[in-house]
């Protein structure tokens, strides 16, 4: 029976990085299209806590590598590990969520396996050994059907294309394994978190981005996420400008969002900021130029200055509650 | 120092992408193409590299005749010479990596310095590949802690520093929730992030002196590369569109259309 394996991530603070969740319920797609079996692999200086979370997932197995060598991520340790895995269990496709540490892996496990790979997978298609992919490409503006013709297959998944997948699906076989971790050419030094009392940017239900229109001035956009639990996001300009950490980017190169409710405040809407958010339920733009591109993507416009209208917004809904 | 750089041709991050009728590729008409804007950071950070330790900036693209234009653009911006893979007909991110190998293991760099994405594909994949292929070390994602308005970025100091024995270079790179600070030993694979730097515009006198600086030329055959593509594009579509909205006029409505028409508030 072919087999899928999906490489779950566990965050530096020791939890489950949500996204993996998601990238499973497209493993298990996968599998029933494929008439596969469904393996989760979580390697790592101490990964059995978060094991247990994807024991319920429907998964066949999770195979568990545990290596005090493992204990800071790095793409040289990780990718051996995984891949004398996947070629012990005879995986024919290997998947990842399409984090930053999705995307810095899942390639070079794929050159490793001599695999090709397709990024930031949407959607899947066919069935049996007849499988292909959708993915974006050109910023979103072109969504590609692709196929990969290597004996091993690796993609990374766009979490928010597929919903996460549950924890009351049977009970997982857990596998303990020793990884043999490799020297590597590449030193950990250190990370700087940023810390946030907000919701993580990807998983949050609403996302409150601005854009170089708030000048800097990010006290209003974030009073409205405060006043609707919601996340921060920022358009390129932003960061670059380093008025918000780099981390809260949303777009083609940065964060990929679909929340139930996005608001951008001074962003024109580049096809660059669009492919991030352009999934989003309902959309809301805030611009002073009526003919601000985002407005061909707002389900609701306004056209006004931002610094009068999130106050006003915020008021209004506080007066719901 | 030596520093490989990647200049990959694609369309203008600013044209309408449209995809042809039929599905088989995008409407090429009317299209402009630049220098694939993560690759001309790379080019930048190489040439502050070099600025600070010395030595040379090759720059290398992979494609038809046409992607001379990108490598002159590389080398008016300050890039010593430049590799040119000769190649017409699809190739993919395996293919585009196996080719790289090849020209390290000829030019030997130090450092190859590449886009971690190309704004065409959105792939992220060529930079990981190669480090594996050669073996190398890697650090993708590569930016700083100073933003695009401070006093180093105007002074152009290199984001990528070498270590006290300069046998290792240190990295921070742009991950989720922070910032990961990396070492990684003589020779590697870096991969540039958008606030790496901002590049430089060629000046008169560097475009002018770019039309003398040679251009290797190079096929996949001379490199004894087969690159028969392992992604086959089966067909392109369209995004759906998002249905059109509407304006409101103050904040009154829009409050009432969020929590009776959208039901999110
Ligand atoms: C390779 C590449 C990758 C990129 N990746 C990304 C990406 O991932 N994400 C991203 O966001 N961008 C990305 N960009 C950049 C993108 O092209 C745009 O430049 C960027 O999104 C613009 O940010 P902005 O909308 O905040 O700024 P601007 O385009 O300057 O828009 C500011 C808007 O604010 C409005 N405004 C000003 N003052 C007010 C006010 N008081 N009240 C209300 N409205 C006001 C203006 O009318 C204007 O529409 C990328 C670009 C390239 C080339």
């Amino acid at each position: 029976m072919p087999i899928v394996l999906i490489v779950a991530e566990q965050q530096p603070d020791g939890h489950l990085r949500k996204a993996s969740l998601n990238a499973i319920t497209a493993g298990k797609q996968l599998a029933d299209k494929a008439g596969a079996e469904l393996h989760i692999a979580l390697i790592g200086k101490d990964p059995a806590k978060v094991a247990d979370e994807l024991k319920g997932t429907g998964a066949k197995a999770v195979h568990v590598g545990a290596a005090p060598e493992l204990e800071h991520y790095l793409a040289e340790t990780y990718a051996p590990v995984l891949a004398t895995l996947a070629t012990e269990l005879k995986a024919d496709f290997v998947g990842m969520a399409s984090t930053a540490q999705g995307k810095d892996l899942l390639p070079r496990l794929a050159a490793r396996l001599k695999a090709a790979m397709a990024t930031d997978v949407t959607g899947l298609n066919g069935s049996g050994g007849d499988i292909t992919f959708n993915r974006p490409m050109w910023a979103g503006n072109v969504f590609a059907e692709v196929k990969l013709t290597t004996p091993v297959k690796v993609f990374t998944v766009r979490a928010t294309e597929f919903a996460a997948a549950g924890s009351g699906e049977g009970a997982a076989e857990v596998k303990t394994f020793t990884p043999k971790v490799e020297a590597s050419k590449t030193k950990f030094v250190e990370f700087k978190e940023v810390k946030s009392a907000r919701p993580e940017l990807t998983e949050a239900k609403v996302v409150i981005s601005g854009g170089r229109g708030t000048k800097g001035d990010f006290k209003e956009i974030e009073a409205l996420a405060d006043e609707l639990g919601a996340a921060v996001g920022a358009s390129r300009a932003v960061c670059d400008a380093g008025w918000v950490p780099n981390d809260l980017q949303v777009g083609q190169t940065g964060k990929v969002v679909a929340p139930a409710l996005y608001v951008a405040a001074g962003i024109s809407g580049a096809i660059q900021h669009l492919a991030g958010m352009k999934s989003s339920k309902t959309i809301v733009a805030i611009n002073k130029d009526a003919e601000a591109p985002i407005f061909q993507v707002a389900d609701y416009g306004i056209v006004a200055d931002l610094f009068k209208v999130l106050p006003e917004l915020r008021a209004e809904l506080h007066k719901l509650k | 120092m030596k520093i490989l750089v990647t200049a990959k041709r694609v369309e203008d991050p600013e044209s309408k992408i449209k995809v042809k009728p039929d599905g088989s590729g995008i409407v090429q008409e009317g299209l402009k193409y630049k220098i694939n804007p993560f690759d001309e950071i790379g080019v930048e950070e190489g040439l502050r590299l070099v600025a600070k330790h010395q030595g040379e900036v090759v720059v290398v693209s992979i494609g038809g005749k046409e992607v001379q234009e990108q490598l002159r653009h590389a080398l008016a911006m300050g890039a010593h010479r430049a590799v040119w893979v000769n190649h017409t007909g699809p190739l993919d991110q395996f293919g585009i990596a196996a080719l790289l190998q090849k020209v390290t293991e000829k030019e030997k760099p130090d450092l190859v310095i590449l886009g971690k994405q190309s704004i065409d594909d959105d792939q992220n994949q060529v930079g990981q590949y190669l480090a594996e292929f050669l073996d190398w070390g890697q650090a993708t994602f590569a930016s700083k802690v100073e933003s695009m308005e401070s006093e180093q970025e105007k002074n152009k100091v290199p984001a990528v520093t070498l270590t006290a024995d300069g046998k290792a270079v240190r990295v921070i790179r742009e991950v989720d929730n922070g910032l990961a600070t990396l070492e990684c030993q003589l020779p590697a694979v870096v991969t540039t992030d958008l606030r790496l730097n901002t590049p430089r515009y060629a000046s008169l006198p560097g475009i002018m002196k770019a039309k003398s600086k040679p251009i290797e030329e190079l096929t996949p055959e001379k490199l004894g590369v087969d690159v028969t593509p392992k992604i086959q594009i089966v067909k392109l579509a369209s995004p759906p569109a998002r249905k059109a909205g509407i304006k409101v006029p103050d904040v009154a409505t829009l409050v009432d259309k969020l929590r009776n028409e959208a039901k999110v508030v």
